[in-house]
């Protein structure tokens, strides 16, 4: 069975004991209620999510430095990346970088890994290097929004045309 | 006087066999890739899409010769005329007949082989000339293949030679006298090879007119449509007749060394008709083989000949030289 | 004459294959560097049909997103729409009914059935074989026309509702179903006589374009592409959902890693969804085909929600990020002809052109979905 791995905000976390991610697993009871307001409280950056609820097992909430140390973690468990999302909070002020982590060997277990960075300087490490699936996802993601990935091989751009200068997925774009 | 109208008539006859048989093998193969593809073809045009052919020159003609910019301008232009003519000229020495031959010729196979070698030629100077980076790859890919498969061709073409002692094309089907048994490809006492040299004969003809699966040259998922990707109107109209009449003469000459030419299965009313029959049934099986199999690789094309095709050939050759000497 | 002289000069050349070309299905450009017949490096070029359906899903209500799923792939949109219905559902704890689960699985096995005949059709026309498209596109039509009866649609299909689906079927479409499994199925075999044992197509598709496992797991291709390299990873069967726990059917998985295997694979899993529509027909219940209390105005809770299915190409998820409206704050798409695609540049690297076509068709691409 999968030993979960968090990060926390400075430091390592002691794997977390099988029980809690067979919780995590089977849902519980909070599933059935029809709004659920927010998750529970996160520990260390880990937090355990309902999977018939939210879809993933495993959310984890890290600075944007350690994003590569994440990635080869669980790369290092056999995990394979299956996207990476920006999502655009300009209320906040900030941008957040959304890996999904899922593993294909036969267990079922989803890894969310998120790291927030300010909007004035959306600077990431890239995780290309460790997976070269992530290279086109995270050149997409800065065609699209303005995320700067720090050390990516090709960032140019990708779906949009060479000669675009804006970013479409911001909320303050306006055709 | 005499030979003034035997001329004219032969020159009449044979363009007019020629035209109809490269406008209507056209309609041959689609109608023949329709019912293989489970549907049916041309049909509206004229009843069976029987004028079908006619459309298809009518529109060929009417459409603008344009020469690209970074073409060689008198390549380009003279590639499809360099692919026609070799063919054409080679029906002077095909018999259809006993007496029906244009010009007996006593050097016709080697009349044959040396004008079908220009057809390479013709490819090259549409590849190179058209100035296109696809055309080029599909042009240097087709002349490799030419080459490779002219050698097997010619070393079964000279056991035949060896067994008839001329190259004659009337001598080498007079000598299948009657009876289909008597036909080359049956003739096991002068080699016991013979209908495996007649299937290396039938594959390189093949691959000399470039139909597939030999159809490189012309790829069109990989390069378009190889070297007549720049070809329009009756530049490609050209190229295509060429290698229909390519494809007559290939199967003529097949059946010329191997089946008998116009002698007849079952001993009577020998005629031009046995020979279009037997030459028309090979075409048939032309366009069979091509709707059913995919295309090879030039690596594969090119290892069967040099390394399965070539070294049968020889020892064929061999064997049958031994054959001759024996018996 | 000046172009050709130029690579005289140079060791390598480079060649622009698309965006209008046979071979790449779709407005895909691949900047292939040459040398010979050699491909040195290759580089796909995206966003020829980029249609932003990213920044659409901010822009549309969650129920007024539904037609932007069947135009993303369009031979797969029936398993497109069932991700979109899956994740909504998710996010609002709507229950769907047995029955309209049951239909859900058969209109999406036979979307599936469809796609790979198409892909089956153009795979070979691209090796130089053309029948095999005309007896597939036969078999294609049959299924069209059943899907067009319930849906409306031939191609593009919106056929799912948040709860359900929103037409039930007859018994004309059961009927023409059991029908059409009876005529297709003898084919299978029929095909793999005619071009599967084809000495010619064995000989262009064995051994070339090897992908190992773990490629695939660094680029997070799946579907086909993983079956072939010997991962036996099914969403249907590892991460199940709607009505798929109550079947039984095999997830076909080959081990030589080469385009033959991938090839096999889809040939497979035709067969597979035959069993699975003839399944669900025979245990399809009775009763409604939409939930009961679904929601005009659906708001979901704030935070993440993650769906994924197994479209014919591999894994297809979607992502929403919810702030509490009736919009989504973020929708993304993960497609898995992107991920597929993304280990061309590595595993291309010192093929021959001619394999590395063969070896994309193989990776049965179709643009529009990768690109959005």
């Amino acid at each position: 069975m999968l030993a979960a791995e968090g990060l926390a905000a400075e430091e390592m976390v002691a794997e977390t004991p099988e029980e809690e991610i067979q919780t995590a697993e089977e849902g519980g009871d909070e599933s059935k209620a029809k709004k659920k307001e927010e998750d529970g409280p996160r520990e260390n950056g880990l937090l355990e999510t309902d999977y018939t609820a939210r879809g993933t097992h495993l959310d984890v909430l890290i600075n944007p430095d350690q994003v590569v140390r994440a990635a080869e973690i669980l790369d290092s468990e056999g995990m394979t990346i299956e996207m990476v999302t920006g999502v655009d909070w300009i209320k906040e002020n900030q941008f957040e970088v959304i890996y999904d982590y899922s593993y294909t060997g036969g267990e079922l277990f989803r890894v969310v890994v998120r790291a927030r960075v300010d909007r004035e300087n959306p600077d990431v490490p890239t995780v290309s290097g460790v997976y070269g699936g992530a290279n086109w996802h995270e050149r997409e993601t800065w065609d699209l929004l303005g995320i700067n990935f720090v050390g990516h091989p090709q960032l140019e751009r990708f779906l949009l045309p060479d000669d675009a200068d804006f970013h479409p997925l911001r909320k303050d774009f306006t055709a | 006087m005499n030979e003034l109208i035997r001329v004219v008539i032969y020159f009449v006859g044979i363009a007019a066999f020629l035209g109809l048989n490269l406008a209507y093998l056209g309609w041959v193969e689609r109608k023949g890739a329709g019912h293989i593809q489970r549907r049916t073809g041309p049909k509206e045009v004229g009843p069976f899409g029987l004028l079908q052919p006619l459309a298809d020159g009518l529109k060929l003609m009417s459409k603008q010769l344009i020469v690209p910019d970074n073409a060689d301008k008198w390549l380009y232009m003279s590639a499809p005329i360099l692919a026609m003519v070799p063919a054409v000229l080679l029906f002077v020495v095909i018999p259809f007949g006993e007496n029906l031959v244009p010009r007996e010729f006593n050097l016709g196979l080697l009349m044959i082989f040396s004008f079908a070698s220009v057809a390479s030629l013709s490819i090259l100077m549409g590849g190179w000339g058209s100035g296109n980076k696809y055309s080029l790859i599909a042009g240097t890919r087709a002349v490799s293949q030419c080459v490779a498969y002219e050698i097997p061709m010619l070393i079964t073409a000279i056991t035949i030679v060896m067994i008839t002692g001329s190259m004659d094309l009337n001598e080498i089907v007079r000598q299948q006298g009657d009876y289909f048994w008597n036909w080359n490809i049956f003739r096991f006492d002068k080699s016991i090879f013979m209908p495996l040299s007649f299937l290396v004969f039938f594959v390189c003809s093949m691959a000399e007119t470039n139909r597939a699966p030999f159809d490189l040259g012309e790829a069109e998922s990989e390069l378009v449509a190889g070297y007549i990707t720049e070809y329009g109107g009756m530049g490609f109209g050209l190229f295509m007749m060429a290698e229909y009449a390519n494809l007559v003469i290939g199967c003529s000459l097949t059946t010329i060394l191997f089946l008998g030419g116009w002698q007849s299965p079952i001993g009577i009313f020998p005629g031009p008709h046995w020979f279009l029959i037997k030459m028309y049934f090979l075409i048939w099986c032309f366009v069979w083989i091509r709707w059913t199999y995919p295309r090879t690789t030039l690596w594969g094309l090119l290892n069967l000949s040099w390394k399965y095709l070539i070294p049968f050939a020889l020892v064929n050759l061999l064997v049958t030289a031994l054959f001759i000497k024996v018996f | 004459m000046s172009v050709l002289a130029k690579s005289q000069l140079q060791e390598t050349f480079e060649l622009n294959i698309g965006p209008q070309h046979p071979a790449t299905h779709g407005v895909l450009r691949i900047k292939v560097t040459m040398d010979g017949e050699y491909v040195v490096k290759a580089e796909p070029v995206l966003g020829y049909i980029h249609r932003m359906h990213e920044k659409m899903g901010e822009n549309r209500t969650w129920a007024k997103f539904w037609p932007n799923l069947g135009r993303l792939d369009y031979l797969s949109a029936i398993a497109y729409n069932h991700g979109y219905a899956g994740l909504v559902e998710r996010a609002n704890s709507i229950e769907v009914p047995e029955r309209a689960e049951y239909i859900r699985a058969i209109t999406v096995e036979l979307n599936r059935i469809q796609s790979h005949l198409l892909w089956f059709g153009a795979f070979v026309l691209d090796l130089g074989g053309f029948t095999p498209l005309m007896y597939a596109f036969d078999e294609r039509e049959q299924i069209l026309d059943l899907l067009e009866s319930v849906t409306g649609s031939r191609l593009t299909y919106c056929y799912f509702r948040f709860g359900g689906v929103y037409n039930d079927i007859d018994d004309d479409f059961i009927a023409g179903t059991r029908a059409f499994i009876k005529r297709f199925r003898p084919q299978l075999p029929m095909y793999d006589d005619l071009v599967t044992n084809n000495v010619i197509l064995m000989n262009r598709l064995i051994d070339i374009g090897p992908i190992s496992a773990e490629m695939c797991r660094k680029y997070g291709a799946t579907g086909p592409v993983l079956r072939g390299s010997g991962v036996n990873f099914d969403i249907r069967k590892n991460e199940p959902y709607g009505a798929y726990p109550e079947f039984d059917f095999d997830v076909p998985v080959y081990h030589e890693c080469d385009s033959m295997a991938r090839y096999k694979v889809r040939m497979d899993e035709m067969e597979q969804s035959l069993r699975i529509i003839e399944q669900a027909l025979d245990k399809l219940p009775d009763g409604p085909v939409m939930a009961a209390k679904v929601p005009k105005m659906l708001k979901p809770a704030k935070g993440d929600y993650v769906f994924a299915v197994e479209a014919a190409r591999g894994t297809f998820a979607m992502r929403a990020v919810s702030d509490g409206t009736n919009t989504a704050y973020r929708m993304r798409l993960r497609s898995p002809t992107y991920s597929n695609l993304s280990l061309f540049e590595e595993a291309s690297r010192g093929m021959l052109l001619a394999d590395a076509l063969a070896f994309m068709g193989s990776l049965d691409l179709v643009i529009p979905e990768m690109d959005r």
